[in-house]
Order: structure tokens, then C-alpha cells, then sequence
């Protein structure tokens, strides 16, 4: 109960910060806005112009608006761990009961309203603009957004804990890695287009599955259970790795004394 | 004992910064740890508090080993340091909140409203803390170091670049918070007439060691000097 009162305590920080501040808010919806709005135009385009797309209008679409999901879900991680490190809270959080693991909690937490608030307004605003709602993919599609916001957040965590380490210096890997794995995750086209090569490193990925996943479904192919079974274990597995990252870094930012000394 | 610490070492590589040091203070009292910079008073008291972990060496606070069960301690604990900082988009009143529920507090507003009326933070208490000056914040943080009532209260430079006026009113009220609850209150300082005032112990420390113990005026009297700052330098000079 004590628990859940800090974690609760860490949400309430960010819903205060948010809050507070209505460009923030309009800043998370902005960006998926427009890229479903670029999206959508060449969605409109390739649909006479090309088989394959017109196969599934919402193609495109789908894609951009669920990358969406991933890239703020990783955003909605490590924004809100920077906010203590430019405002160098991190000495008072951790002289208070607040544990290590609590604050990971919050931070998904806070990951999970930010990343509503960005791609629900975009996914709403596609009908009536292009006619196509990404809900009617129905119950594959919170299968869909589940999995690629744990992979958001396991990422987010592997970046915090790199920046609690080598200091806000390292503060764009927020944005760097992330863009390393979208060419790799097949968000708009199949994995099997990639060299062979490189086809293991994107089945490696979270990400490329459920991708490769929605395209089965958009293409009248079903529900991929394997793609599915593959997501799923891979997150486990990094999801536990960002958390064993950032808990191995808290503890050498206590023996290195980084608690007290970080900020801007 | 409200602390007891046995042959506290901390190295950073090759750098010794606090060196196998002894020392235990009595519930109820104030103590003051003093020294040049790079004495390691903050390195000190961030061990203490769980921020640093100690290469070796033994903490006991409130009667808990520190370095086993911290979290057993910590909600009866704060801390103050301008060092560290508060989130400086959320008002007075939403830190103060935020900070309440991390130590459990119970009937959080009411304790909010009673410590903006003891440190004088009424017309502050709905402003965004980045707007307030160096004093204003340094009440705000004082009323956050003071939200849980703790038992022991640790305090880095508390009045570090403060006007005398400002300076003054957190010493009285300090001197106040104490009196009423009988806390421990152990702070790290350069202000000599803030140690003497507020502090009946002074441990003080040079190069990671505690190289003298005893009160204000003890010190004084054992150094043949007029007054604690006297002691201080020549202690910071090796005399």
C-alpha cells in the first residue's frame, strides 16, 4: 500500500507538470498528428498507384500511427527521467522511501498516459480525414499497442540508465536509438525486403513482429500467433534487461556518488 | 544514539575523501560538521543518507543499520541541500504534495498548511517554485525537509547565500522545530555564527578526517581563540 502511495505520489509529479503546461500537452498530440496527416496524403497516392497498398488502404496508416505508439512510449520513459535530472530532484527523491524499482513503475505509468494522449487524437482525427479507423482491427490492435509500448518502455529504460550514467551529454540517445531500430522494425514495408543478413538482427526485435503481425491482419491473413508468442518473449527479455540496466546503474550512481551531482 | 558511525571510508579510485571516521550523536541533539571544502562533510552526509553507498565502514541512524535497511529509516529522516533541487514547473503546494505522499504523510494538507503559516510561505504556496528568489526557495525546501516531522533533520549549507534577514528567520525557525519535537539535527556549515547558535557539538573535519570534537565554546577555549571561526581557520591552515 506504501508502494503504491510513492508510486501514485511520482504519477501525480508528472499529471502536476503536464497539467501545468498546455503546450506540453498539445506538443505530445502534435507530432503523431502530423505524421498521420504526411501519412495519410501518400496512403491516398499509393492506393492508385500501387497493388500492394491498395490491397489495405490502412496500411500506412496503421503503421505510422502503432510506430507512434512505440517511439512515445520510449519517449514517455525517458522525458520524465530527464525532468529530475534538469531539475536535479534526483537527491531529494532518493533521501525520501521512494525505491528504485517504484520510480521504473512511475515512469511506465507516466509512459502510458503520455502515449495516449499523443497517438488517440491522431488514430480519432485519421476518420475523418482519411475515412480509416485503426479500431476496427479490434482486438489485434491492443494486442498491437501492448506490445510495442513495453518494447517503448524497455528501451526508455536502457536510455535512462545509459544518461544516469554518462550525464544529460548523452541526452539524445532518447531520440538516436530509437531511429536505429526503425528501419530494421519493417514499420512500412515486410522484413523479408531486408538483406538476408539482417533479416535475424529484425526478428531479434519486438517491434518487427508485431509489425509483420499487423500486416497479416490488415492483409486478411489473420491473427499471427507466432509473431505474436515471438513479441512476447522477446519484450520479456528486454523489458527485464532495461530494468537489470537501470537498477545496476542506480546502484553505481551511489558508489560513484552521481545522486547528489546530477542535473544540467 | 540517533547516528553511530564506525571507520566510514570513502574513495573515489585512488582519492580518499572521507577516512575511517568515528563518530556517534545523541538523540535530541545538534551537531555541526565542519571544515574547508573537500573535507568531506557532504560526502558525509550523503552516505549517511543512503545517497552514497561507503567503500567501508559501518552507519547506524535511528537505531537501523543504513546500509542494510535504509528504507526502514528513511521516512523518519530529511534532508535539505542547495545543492540538490526541486521540480521547478510544479507550484509550492504541488511539491510540498508530492513529497508528502513519498513519506506517507497523513492529513497532508493540513500539515501543508500549517508549515506555509510557520515559514511564511502563504502567498507563495500557489506560485511555480521556479519563480521564487534564492530565499523563498530555500523555505520552500526547508518546509519539504520538514513535511514528515522527521526525527533526524540533515542540513547542507542551510543558509548558504541568504541575506542576513532570511539567514536569521531559518535559523530561528530551526531552533524552533527543535525545540517543539526534540529532533536530531545534524548540519554541515560555513556560517560560524550559525554553528555557534544553533549547535551544542562540532565535529570538526580535514582532509576526510574528523581531526577535532567538542562544543563551540570548548573549541574555542582549546585553541586560545576568540570565537569558533578562529578555530576554524586554524584548522583549515594545519596551525
Amino acid at each position: 500500500m506504501a508502494s503504491l502511495n510513492r508510486i501514485y505520489a511520482m504519477l501525480l509529479r508528472h499529471i502536476y507538470l503536464l497539467r501545468g503546461s498546455w503546450p506540453r500537452i498539445l506538443e505530445l498530440a502534435y507530432w503523431p498528428i502530423m505524421q498521420m496527416i504526411l501519412w495519410g496524403f501518400i496512403t491516398q497516392f499509393f492506393t492508385g498507384h500501387s497493388e500492394w497498398v491498395a490491397q489495405a488502404a490502412g496500411l500506412l496508416l496503421a503503421a505510422v500511427l502503432l510506430w507512434d505508439v512505440l517511439f512515445r512510449a520510449q519517449l514517455g520513459v525517458t522525458l520524465p527521467f530527464y525532468e529530475e535530472l534538469y531539475s536535479r530532484n534526483l537527491g531529494h527523491l532518493f533521501v525520501s522511501p521512494l525505491r528504485p524499482w517504484e520510480l521504473i513503475v512511475s515512469l511506465l505509468g507516466i509512459s502510458t498516459l503520455r502515449t495516449l494522449i499523443g497517438v488517440v487524437p491522431a488514430a480519432l482525427l485519421a476518420i475523418p480525414l482519411y475515412h480509416y479507423s485503426i479500431f476496427t482491427m479490434g482486438l489485434p490492435l491492443i494486442v498491437f499497442f501492448v506490445q510495442l509500448l513495453v518494447t517503448g518502455w524497455a528501451l526508455g529504460l536502457m536510455v535512462s540508465g545509459l544518461v544516469l550514467r554518462f550525464g544529460l551529454g548523452a541526452q539524445s540517445l532518447a531520440w538516436v536509438a530509437i531511429f536505429a531500430l526503425a528501419p530494421i522494425s519493417g514499420i512500412y514495408y515486410p522484413i523479408d525486403v531486408l538483406p538476408g543478413w539482417l533479416q535475424p538482427v529484425a526478428l531479434a526485435l519486438p517491434s518487427a513482429h508485431v509489425f509483420e503481425g499487423m500486416r497479416a491482419v490488415l492483409l486478411g491473413e489473420g491473427f499471427h500467433i507466432g509473431h505474436f508468442l515471438a513479441a512476447l518473449a522477446l519484450n520479456a527479455l528486454y523489458l527485464v534487461l532495461g530494468a537489470a540496466l537501470f537498477m545496476r546503474v542506480f546502484a553505481l550512481a551511489r558508489q560513484r556518488g552521481l545522486l547528489l551531482h546530477s542535473g544540467e | 544514539m540517533a547516528i553511530e558511525v564506525a571507520g566510514l571510508t570513502k574513495k573515489f579510485g585512488s582519492a580518499t575523501a572521507v577516512d575511517a571516521v568515528n563518530f556517534s550523536i545523541p538523540g535530541g541533539s545538534a551537531t555541526a560538521l565542519l571544515g574547508p571544502n573537500g573535507a568531506g562533510k557532504t560526502t558525509t552526509l550523503a552516505m549517511l543518507l543512503g545517497l552514497m553507498t561507503p567503500t567501508s565502514g559501518s552507519i547506524r541512524v535511528l537505531g537501523t543499520d543504513m546500509l542494510r535497511h535504509r528504507y526502514a529509516v528513511l521516512q523518519r529522516m530529511n534532508y535539505a541541500s542547495p545543492y540538490i533541487d526541486l521540480p521547478q514547473r510544479l507550484t509550492v503546494r504541488e511539491n510540498l504534495t508530492v513529497y508528502g505522499r513519498l513519506y506517507g504523510v497523513r492529513q497532508l494538507a493540513r500539515r501543508i498548511d500549517r508549515l506555509a503559516g510557520e515559514l511564511e510561505l502563504g502567498i507563495l504556496i500557489d506560485r511555480p517554485y521556479r519563480e521564487l528568489s534564492a530565499g523563498q526557495r530555500t523555505r520552500v525546501a526547508l518546509a519539504k525537509a520538514l513535511i514528515n516531522e522527521p526525527e533526524l533533520l540533515l542540513l547542507d549549507e542551510p543558509t548558504a547565500s541568504l541575506d542576513p534577514d532570511t539567514g536569521d528567520r531559518i535559523r530561528g525557525w530551526l531552533e524552533a522545530y527543535r525545540a517543539r519535537t526534540g529532533a536530531t539535527l545534524l548540519l554541515a556549515s560555513h556560517n560560524m555564527p550559525e554553528v555557534e547558535r544553533l549547535c551544542d557539538r562540532v565535529l570538526m573535519m580535514r582532509a576526510g578526517r574528523i581531526v577535532d570534537d567538542g562544543t563551540p565554546g570548548g573549541l574555542a577555549t582549546r585553541y586560545g581563540r576568540r570565537n569558533l571561526e578562529e578555530v576554524f581557520l586554524d584548522v583549515a591552515r594545519h596551525v
